[in-house]
């Protein structure tokens, strides 16, 4: 079984982080990876820069100009995890744009991904109905699960289309904005996480966009399987380096 | 026949779709379900040309220019997109844009800008209908293209700076993106060219098509034939291009002829020719033809047009290249200047630098004397003074 299913079928929240590979060194990724499992992190995103990140507010931004910079490609990504899984454990997902994994090639890059153990992938602009028609059958015979965003003004038909696609799980985008652009949740996202809840979908759902503390991790997690923190945990090592992932991780969780 | 236009699932043979982050989706299910049902209402037809005759002043005339044509021993006619209201083909599509922002019931407009003649044109239509008007622009191009940030501010617009990647078009269009995605209800984003998610290159083309249904009637009236042998137009996203061709895409007799700014040379590492240096790729939402290294990564393009600097190229010309439809050419800075200032020279026209790209073909392809070739003269050289006066240090 995909260890993405394995995690969600455990009784507990769940924690995941995304960070851009290559930022703020280039040799920085796996250690990232094993620091978090280290400090109690469920799943991991590693985001693959992109040069034109259209769904990333500016934090994300920056660390992919910046890791794009330190020299950071597909090819080296793969380089610098071709051993992670003989001593990481817990999902990891590669996050990224279409267009670098369009020229490295579709069935190339899944394949590459089965090779080292990523278990996932999540790509914003490559539209579900397009995955569908023409590369699912790609990504299941590398055993690579496809996980789709949802959003506040995702209509219910279109959420049931995606739950029917998808066989992981759904990525609950908590507002309609780019990445890090609002902090916290109000009434409206009350009422949409508790509106999707009632749907009965047959994937969990795990929230991202929006969260950056305990208070909004509990909150989300109210409603949902778990959350991702992407915007806040860049912040962080971009202020405190690499050194405090642990500190970090604990303020989340509250394991003061 | 092969078809160059979109079909109903938004490609050009391979070419366009819509690659989208899931917070656009509604926004752009929205506009693909509305807009051609929109465009084919009586009522935003009459609407759309009236305001293009009173407001833009067309229909633009189709002029014969003799002495340019005297010295290339061939007939050319000057398709003068340039004498529009604001100065370029750009309004054709900010005017059909913003009736359709109107019909859908918004009331925020959002755009990008290169050069600033976009911008212009949608703050212009926002003036026009009161609407709010936010224009996204690179912090580099804020600072090189002065005017029109003026221009786009007394027009009551508020000019934001794209400060991430590069700083130019293609940050400035990101930027417009991610507006777009933090305010999917009450804001329709105006494109300034044939590229973006299916319906927008469709919907542009569809707006600037009045420039080749024009061509027709009025090379019947002069010529006494609605096919010329040539129409020729200059190629950054493609709006113009797309408008000059689209009546024509399926006239056998009509060879189509793009334009592409090489820069300093093809091979010069800066250029902007993306029919040659540019590979399959997803740009702004669609799959097209875009310069990018081979990781993916998109390059910038480097012309001394503005409207010309754009990495990729629409899906329809993308389509148009792969299928040989259209003839692709190149070319350079120099060619371009010096094209721009024979114009001025033989026909008392100063024109866009982007036009002046087109007009240069004619030192590198010899048409036959009774060969009737029509050019899009898309925009007026005002806005480039500067360039032009530094260039000849005149």
């Amino acid at each position: 079984m995909n260890r993405i299913n394995q995690k969600l079928k455990e009784d507990k929240k769940l924690l995941s982080i995304y960070f851009t590979a290559g930022y703020p060194d280039i040799n920085d990724t796996a250690s990232i990876i094993k620091d978090l499992e280290k400090n109690g992190v469920d799943m991991i995103e590693i985001g693959l820069p992109f040069s034109d990140p259209l769904a990333d507010g500016p934090t994300i931004q920056a660390s992919s100009t910046q890791a794009l910079k330190n020299g950071m490609t597909t090819e080296v990504l793969f380089e610098q995890l071709k051993d992670i899984r003989q001593s990481v454990n817990i999902p990891l997902i590669i996050m990224g744009y279409f267009n670098p994994m369009f020229q490295y090639g579709v069935e190339a890059f899944c394949k590459k991904c089965q090779e080292i153990g990523i278990d996932g992938l999540i790509i914003p602009d490559l539209p579900v109905d397009v995955y569908h028609e023409k590369y699912q059958p790609i990504f299941e015979k590398y055993g690579l699960i496809n996980v789709f965003l949802i959003t506040p003004q995702t209509s219910n038909d279109r959420i049931r289309y995606i739950d029917s696609i998808s066989n992981g799980f759904i990525y609950m985008v908590s507002s309609a904005s780019t990445t890090g652009a609002k902090v916290g949740f109000g009434e409206e996202q009350t009422q949409y996480f508790e509106r999707i809840g009632s749907m009965n979908l047959n994937n969990p759902q795990i929230v991202g966009f929006g969260i950056s503390n305990n208070q909004t991790f509990t909150q989300a997690t109210t409603y949902a399987k778990g959350a991702i923190i992407g915007s806040a945990f860049v912040k962080h090592i971009t202020n405190e380096g690499i050194s405090k992932i642990g500190n970090f991780v604990s303020s989340i969780l509250n394991h003061e | 026949m092969k078809n160059y236009n979109v079909n109903e699932k938004g490609y050009y043979g391979e070419f366009g779709g819509a690659y989208i982050p899931e917070m656009l989706y509604p926004n752009v299910e929205e506009l693909r379900q509305n807009y051609l049902k929109v465009m084919a209402e009586p009522e935003f037809q009459k609407e759309f040309d009236q305001l293009l005759k009173d407001y833009v002043g067309r229909p633009s005339p189709l002029y014969f220019a003799k002495r340019l044509s005297e010295k290339y021993n061939t007939k050319i006619y000057l398709k003068r997109e340039d004498l529009n209201h604001t100065g370029a083909h750009k309004i054709n599509n900010t005017i059909g844009q913003i009736l359709m922002a109107k019909r859908l019931g918004k009331h925020r407009i959002i755009a990008e800008t290169g050069a600033g003649q976009h911008g212009v044109a949608t703050a212009t239509v926002c003036a026009l209908m009161g609407l709010e008007c936010i224009v996204y622009m690179g912090e580099i191009d804020i600072k090189r293209q002065a005017p029109n940030v003026a221009r786009m501010k007394m027009l009551g617009a508020t000019v934001v700076p794209a400060l991430s990647g590069s700083r130019t078009l293609k940050d400035a269009t990101n930027e417009a993106i991610r507006d777009w995605i933090n305010n999917p209800v009450d804001t329709h984003y105006i494109i300034g060219s044939a590229i973006g998610p299916h319906p927008y290159p469709d919907m542009v083309t569809k707006f600037q098509s009045v420039i080749s249904e024009e061509i027709k009637w009025q090379l019947k009236e002069q010529e006494g034939r609605e096919n010329p042998d040539y129409v020729v137009a200059c190629i950054g996203g493609g709006s113009n291009a797309a408008g000059t061709y689209y009546h024509f895409l399926h006239e056998t007799d009509v060879n189509i002829i793009a334009v592409e700014a090489a820069g300093l040379g093809v091979d010069s590492g800066e250029s902007a020719a993306t029919s040659v240096l540019g590979k399959e790729g997803i740009i702004h939402g669609c799959k097209t033809l875009l310069m990018q290294t081979n990781d993916g990564q998109i390059t910038e393009p480097y012309s001394i047009s503005a409207g010309l600097d754009y990495p990729g190229v629409g899906p329809m010309h993308a389509h148009l290249c792969k299928t040989g439809r259209a003839e692709f050419m190149a070319i350079t800075d120099d060619e371009a200047m010096k094209a721009g200032l024979k114009l001025c020279e033989l026909e008392g026209i100063i024109p866009a630098i982007e036009s002046s790209h087109a007009l240069a073909i004619f030192e590198q392809k010899s048409f036959k004397p009774d060969d009737v070739v029509v050019l899009s003269l898309s925009g007026r050289g005002d806005k480039d003074l500067e360039n032009y006066i530094d260039y000849f240090k005149i």
